[in-house]
């Protein structure tokens, strides 16, 4: 067995290079995924009832603020050593994220824009999602940003889990073989993966808003 | 027709924004709500199409309360225009204008064949139906939410202060436009503006708001400007509504002088013949009978050909007014007004005290345009 080759993973892992990249994307996309899908609802219902904001608000960042190791070491008593303990904590992370683009950006479509709505007889509802909600794509798109990049970084702690961390897993291999070009692999590794996502965002909301103006486009 | 019946607006922090207004609005015509800022203008108008709720009293439309409809029928029933045109600045013009017809059901490809008809109808050139709101100036801004509100052909259309934010000469444009399409479609306009030369231009019907948005007077403006209620419409049309008042008198009785006009090639015996002893002038004009300049009579009349005085601009008779004739003898420097017939010719000329004559029996005859 050789020791030298970067893209070489200890078979420990029992996984390919490109096995664990994939298994990253999917530890990363599915929750934020899930947080867009969960966030929208909410952020509907803070826009909705203004005073249930704070409160959720307030929920979502304690959430945030209790470590992620905790989290996942609380999860596995109820799903073991599986993706979905490393898959729920960053679906909340990245709530806290998304609910406030999505809300703020719908609070901030101009009061002349709202007061057309109303006035040509848009309801409350058909308002926030043909009005308000495509008027918020550039700022639900900063957040998805955010999301993405700190939920991709995220996963590798799934490591300390018994290996769920997919790239992650090539940390603890480095320390416990000495083999400190696996670190490098993982760290660079990661951090490209989600520079070219967040690339694949900036471009995905370009093509999502053609109506924002170059200049003023978050 | 819509009746304000007594309104008052009072908002939750105690500002009354209108106080008591009643106002009759006739039918196919437009009437304006003139005043200065914070008098209640855009409150009126919104409580008619009711964005706003009143305190106190009711509206009427074609004598049923507005509160018995459906509040968002209602709001489609009304053609709505916003300051700053308040475009959906994610939907393409297009989609903009088809805003209420999809609103109402219709399908996409009827409610953009209307977008478009309404866009001709606007001024607006076909090739920007696919444009979004921010490629587009201040001007054509305002004519998207002028066709916008026009799409589904509303008996009613609310205006609040769809001009202001245009230059000057943009917005003598679009009131032109205004004046055009009501004048094919004849709906039941009320139009909200801080500028009384703007009301006077639009309005059949002006309503003066002042402070705490009590009614100061409702009347015709050539009656606001020659019989103006108090010291405040005194005060607010300025100290020219005089000369104004002089745009709703007709040309058709102004006496002319057609004697002193003469063709560029004219013989020196026929500018003799054409001088008159009061005037040491004559109108030089083109081969087709448009006019040129003023000449020195004897100059001419003695075979001189020297440069000709700028008549400053001419008067259309019949189309133009009073205050225009008067303002082509005061600007002209021999004193004479210049008129023209609807192909441009010169037709005659007017002297100020002609004018004045003019004037002086339109006041006794009372006669308005
Ligand atoms: N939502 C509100 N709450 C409290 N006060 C309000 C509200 N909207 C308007 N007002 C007040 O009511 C008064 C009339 O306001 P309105 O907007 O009708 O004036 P306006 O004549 O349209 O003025 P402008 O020419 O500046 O648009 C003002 O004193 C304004 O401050
Ligand atoms: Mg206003």
């Amino acid at each position: 067995m050789s020791h030298g080759g970067f893209f070489e993973v200890p078979s420990d892992l029992q996984n390919t290079w490109w096995g664990l990249v994939s298994w990253q994307l999917q530890l990363t996309l599915v929750p934020v995924l899930c947080g867009l899908v969960i966030a929208l609802p909410i952020a509907l219902l803070c826009r909705r009832f203004g005073w249930i904001y704070p409160p959720v608000l307030g929920v979502a960042t304690v959430f945030y603020a209790v470590p992620s190791l905790a989290l996942f070491v609380f999860l596995i008593d109820w799903f073991g050593e599986s993706d979905l303990t490393v898959e729920i904590p960053l679906t909340l992370y990245t709530l806290v994220v998304l609910v406030p683009a999505i809300v703020d950006g719908m609070r901030s479509v101009s009061a002349e824009t709202r007061a057309a709505a109303e006035a040509m007889g848009f309801g409350t509802l058909r308002r926030y999602v043909q009005v308000e909600l495509p008027i918020a794509v550039p700022a639900v798109f900063a957040g998805l940003r955010v999301a993405t990049v700190s939920s991709v970084s995220l996963v590798s702690v799934g490591m300390l889990i018994g290996n769920e961390g997919a790239l992650g897993n090539l940390l603890s291999d480095a320390l416990n073989y000495h083999r400190p070009l696996l670190a490098w692999d993982a760290v660079i590794s990661i951090a490209v993966i989600g520079v070219l996502l967040d690339a694949l965002l900036v471009l995905a909301r370009r093509l999502l808003t053609p109506w924002a103006r170059k200049a003023t486009a978050k | 027709m819509i009746v304000i019946d007594a309104v008052t607006k009072r908002y939750p922090d105690g500002t009354t924004a209108v106080d008591r207004l009643t106002l009759e609005i006739p039918d196919g015509s437009i009437t304006v709500l003139v005043g200065l800022s914070g008098c209640g203008k855009t409150t009126t108008l919104r409580m008619i199409n009711r964005m706003v709720e009143p305190t106190e009293g009711r509206i009427l439309l074609d004598g049923a309360d507005v509160r018995e409809a459906p509040v968002n029928a209602l709001r489609r029933s009304m053609g709505y225009v916003i300051q700053h045109a308040g475009l959906f600045p994610h939907r393409t013009v297009i989609d903009n204008i088809a805003t209420v017809p999809r609103l109402l059901g219709w399908d996409k490809h009827r409610a953009r064949e209307r977008a478009r008809e309404l866009m001709e109808r606007v001024g607006l050139d076909a090739s920007f139906a696919g444009r979004y709101p921010y490629q587009l100036s201040g001007g054509q801004q305002q004519r998207v939410g002028v066709a916008r509100a026009l799409a589904a052909d509303p008996p009613v259309l609310l205006m609040d202060e769809p001009f202001s934010a245009v230059d000057p000469i943009v917005r003598k444009g679009l009131q032109d436009e205004l004046l055009r399409i009501q004048a094919d479609l004849g709906k039941t306009v009320v139009f909200v503006t801080h500028d009384i030369d703007e009301a006077i231009k639009l309005g059949d019907m002006v309503a003066v708001l002042r402070e705490g948005g009590r009614l100061a007077q409702y009347a015709p403006p050539a009656r606001l400007l020659s019989a103006p209620a108090d010291a405040f419409v005194e005060d607010f049309l300025g100290v020219d509504r005089g000369i104004r008042h002089l745009s709703f008198f007709g040309t058709e009785g102004l006496e002319l002088t057609a004697e002193p006009i003469v063709t560029e090639d004219a013989t020196a015996e026929q500018v003799r013949a054409a001088t008159l002893p009061e005037i040491p002038y004559v109108l030089v004009t083109d081969a087709e009978g448009r006019p040129r300049g003023w000449a020195d009579a004897l100059d001419r009349a003695t075979g001189g050909d020297g440069e000709l005085l700028p008549y400053g601009h001419a008067f259309t008779v019949g189309r133009d007014s009073l205050r225009a004739a008067l303002d082509a003898a005061v600007l002209s420097p021999t004193g004479w007004a210049v008129a023209v017939d609807e192909q441009g010719r010169a037709v005659g000329v007017a002297a100020q005290e002609a004018v004045a004559a003019a004037i002086r029996s339109a006041h006794t005859a009372g006669v308005l345009r």
